[in-house]
């Protein structure tokens, strides 16, 4: 044994075996991407910025049920809710600290209408902490940028459910 | 007494015990809808099912008497099917709306569907829908929900005498309906509280809260002198609803609308800092500032020409230490009665419900003089009406004429039919005379002013005349001497001797002192109910919560709390002294009052001997022993009091003129303020009738 790895050791063996393999890379697929101009694959269930969607013909999904504040754990949403002109039950304040939201995706299980959903989007990264903290109205922007991609993705998902 | 054995425990229940009422006492939980502690029994949800041996099918517990030797068991497959059964009927035609029902998280059905409901639903066809029927702006509707208890419909005709809601049409098409306006009882928020579902809901906080996102803290309401016992639900700073805690003494478990609906008043009109009069405009000012104003003008007068007038709303804590404050400073010109009654209080009886709250259920003839208990004091105009309901007891009523939600012998509009009735001449005194526990009860309106100290005098005289007052030695010490006090700092005031000292001014005498320009400051602690105008030109420091009346005159404003703000004592109108706790804390610079106090007898350099509250206590309950016995009443020594004179023959006229505005939350209170829009021409449009 120890004839051998002294012969090993005289030819440079882990030199050239590393060299080599190196070398036979060359030939293979290239695994990199040019981020930002390519991506990856996103699973349908990828928890990303949150959007908060609409019905088709406009309304806001959400009914002010409070159950996605109720389970958040990092308590990251607040809400405030009162009857909207026409009596029907909508919030007034629908905001989610962007900071404080550690993605685990429950509000969206908790949401009995579809409304508050992690989108696939994850570059919405601030240059200051304010812009993290998301209204209502930047919510309901995202659902309607996203509508089509969060639709698919839950339609995909949706027979697992 | 029945031996029957439930689960296995054997036990011994009082003859009447119903089974589901068994169970309870053994810590067995039975669902139910229909049944209420307090309301009768209609045994119509089926939900309390349990299985009792021998019997073919499953029995309604709530409405089967206990007997001997029965054994039932409340958990056996029997009874979990039967429930299952019972549940998927009342489900089949509620909507599945939970996340936009208010009732979701309080709701029973929601609760009772986790242990008894089926995660689906087998019913295809269509469901019912019912038209939502307008109760008013207090009590909001989803009739869909509806499962038919009739819990409301036995509370408004039970509990709170205006039978206005009721069942239409039958079976399948049944519908909880009032007839054509709002309810008008004081006590329709209970309805809230009871219904099982969220089918009536709280209208002005609709949408607004979910329970469990709101911290709770146990209370003393100050709407009325009752003192009902609350729970004060807080979101942040907030005050979001108020709800009754259960105290079978006081207020069993409803409280009047004014208490649970008036809390956004809280939000609005606040004093968030102290002011000062500058050239006849007030400005905003510091405390530093506000206190050396009032110090400046104290150094310019003598003591004399110092006064203190307490409202409806002050703690005793705020009192006792305005009180040592003025007779530190020399002066005994101050009173707790803004309503100007100088009526004799030389001993506790003098003043207070002798027979307490719960007593009223032993009495057999009540007589009320000037008083309108519906409006004065609602929970225990409830009170009576239990009573008149039980049967044997008869009611007559020396005053105006107003709809109590029972029936009574009206006596007289004067006072002086007292007189008739002491000298047998009237019908109801023989009533009085038959009976074994009679009871006057005096409306602290009719006793104020001049004409009190002979009313107070001529209903001593008939209550020892139809031995109301039976000695201790006579196992009852039965007192059926009352007054029903308005406001819930009066007894606690009159309790602390927050009245004229000596030759010291009484509120009439302060306020024509002030005109004739012999008042140079007034401290109105909360005092809104004086005539602001006959302060003339004196110097007014107001120290109060609201900005009303009181606070339009003041030349120095004191921002203090309200009365969810502080921890603080108030004694009620028979004589209990209780414990409010803060729930909230002040808004802005606003502090709690017994401390504006300390602080600004630190500035004139007459330090009050207390530092913290707990000190300030001790000093108190020193002072004034019966103050220290918090959550009980003791009997009051019976001894001479009052002047007997001449009763005036003159009308008594009701002292509330609007229920839902008597005090200066109310008066802030967007619900108040609708009530008082839409509710209360109908009660007037009835008396007329």
């Amino acid at each position: 044994m120890l004839i051998a790895h002294r012969i090993k050791n005289f030819f440079l063996y882990e030199i050239v075996s590393g060299f080599a393999l190196t070398f036979f890379y060359m030939f293979k697929r290239k695994v990199t991407l040019n981020y930002p101009y390519e991506k990856g694959p996103l699973s349908p269930r990828f928890r990303g910025e949150h959007a908060l969607r609409r019905y088709p013909n406009g309304e806001e999904r959400c009914i002010a049920c409070k159950l996605c504040e109720a389970i958040c754990p990092a308590q990251a949403i607040t809400i405030e809710a009162e009857p909207r002109e026409d009596g029907s039950r909508r919030t007034t304040r629908y905001d989610i600290d962007m900071t404080k939201c550690i993605y685990c995706g429950l509000c969206q299980e908790a949401c009995p209408v579809d409304a508050i959903v992690e989108g696939p989007n994850f570059e919405y990264a601030t240059e200051t902490h304010e812009e993290l903290l998301y209204n209502k109205e930047r919510l309901l922007a995202n659902g309607d940028r996203w509508e089509a991609e969060i639709a698919a993705n839950l339609a995909a998902d949706a027979r697992y459910r | 007494m029945p031996k029957l054995t439930i689960d296995n425990i054997e036990l011994e229940v009082a003859p009447g015990t119903s089974v589901l009422q068994a169970c309870e006492q053994l810590g067995i939980e039975v669902p139910r809808f229909c049944y209420h502690d307090k309301l009768s029994v209609p045994a119509n949800c089926r939900m309390c099912l349990v299985e009792i041996e021998k019997t073919p099918k499953p029995v309604a517990s709530c409405a089967m008497p206990c007997n001997d030797g029965m054994i039932v068991h409340t958990d056996s497959p029997m009874v979990t099917k039967a429930r299952k059964g019972v549940m998927e009927m009342l489900l089949i035609n509620h909507p599945l709306d939970c996340p936009i029902c208010d009732q979701g998280g309080e709701c029973d059905l929601q609760d009772q569907a986790m242990g008894y409901g089926f995660d689906r639903s087998r019913y295809d066809e269509n469901k019912r829908a019912v038209k939502d029927k307008d109760l008013g702006p207090l009590v909001k509707t989803v009739m869909t929900r509806c499962i038919h208890c009739t819990r409301c419909v036995r509370f408004v005709d039970e509990i709170g005498g205006t039978p206005e809601l009721g069942g239409l049409f039958r079976g399948e098409k049944m519908e909880i309906s009032n007839v054509s306006h709002a309810l008008t009882s004081e006590l329709s928020g209970n309805l809230i509280d009871i219904c099982p579902v969220g089918a009536l809901t709280n209208k002005p906080l609709a949408f607004e809260v979910r329970p469990w996102e709101l911290q709770k803290t146990e209370s003393i309401d100050v709407m009325d002198a009752v003192g009902s016992n609350i729970r004060i639900d807080v979101r942040g700073n907030e005050v979001m609803r108020i709800l009754p805690r259960l105290n079978e003494d006081v207020n069993e478990e409803w409280i009047s609308d004014k208490t649970r609906f008036a809390c956004d008043g809280l939000l609005r009109q606040r004093l968030d800092q102290p002011y000062v009069r500058v050239n006849g405009k007030l400005k905003p000012a510091s405390w530093p500032e506000a206190f050396t104003a009032i110090a400046n003008r104290l150094r310019e007068t003598s003591p004399g020409r110092v006064a203190a007038i307490a409202g409806d709303m002050a703690d005793c804590e705020s009192m006792f230490a305005l009180k040592t404050l003025l007779q530190s400073m020399g002066s005994s010109n101050m009173d707790c009665r803004q309503d100007g009654a100088e009526y004799d209080i030389s001993t506790r009886a003098a003043y207070i419900m002798n027979s307490g709250i719960a007593g009223i259920e032993q009495a057999d003839a009540i007589l009320l003089i000037g008083t309108n208990p519906r409006h004065e004091a609602t929970i225990i105009n409830a009170r009576i009406r239990k009573r008149w309901l039980r049967g044997g007891c008869r009611v007559g009523m020396i005053g105006a004429q107003v709809d109590l939600g029972f029936p009574y012998r009206h006596i007289g509009n004067s006072a002086n039919v007292i007189a008739d009735l002491i000298s047998g001449k009237n019908e109801f005194a023989k009533i009085l005379q038959g009976a074994k526990k009679p009871m006057v009860i005096v409306g602290a309106g009719a006793l104020a002013g001049q004409g009190g100290n002979a009313l107070q005098a001529a209903a001593r005289e008939l209550a020892e005349k139809f031995n109301m007052i039976q000695p201790a030695s006579d196992q009852t010490g039965w007192n059926g001497f009352n007054v029903m006090q308005l406001a819930a700092s009066r007894v606690g005031g009159l309790d602390l001797g927050f009245v004229p000292q000596g030759s010291g001014l009484g509120t009439n005498g302060i306020l024509q002192a002030a005109q004739a320009d012999k008042m140079d400051i007034v401290w109105l602690l909360g005092a809104d109910e004086i005539d602001t105008t006959k302060l003339g030109k004196t110097f007014v420091v107001y120290q109060g919560h609201h900005g009303d009346k009181g606070a339009h005159r003041a030349d120095v404003i004191l921002p203090g709390a309200a009365y969810t703000e502080k921890s603080s004592i108030y004694v009620n109108t028979e004589g209990r002294p209780q414990m409010a706790l803060q729930a909230v804390f002040p808004p802005g610079q606003a502090r709690e009052d017994w401390a504006i106090v300390r602080a600004f007898s630190e500035v004139i350099g007459k330090s009050l001997p207390f530092d913290s509250l707990t000190q300030l206590r001790a000093k108190m309950v020193e002072a004034v022993p019966v103050l220290g016995t918090i959550g009980r009443t003791a009997a009051a020594e019976w001894k001479n009091f009052g002047k007997a004179s001449a009763v005036k023959a003159q009308a008594l006229v009701p002292v509330i003129d609007n229920y839902y505005m008597t005090n200066s939350i109310c008066r802030a209170s967007v619900t108040m303020a609708k009530c008082t829009e839409e509710i209360r021409p109908l009660g007037f449009a009835e008396a007329a009738e």
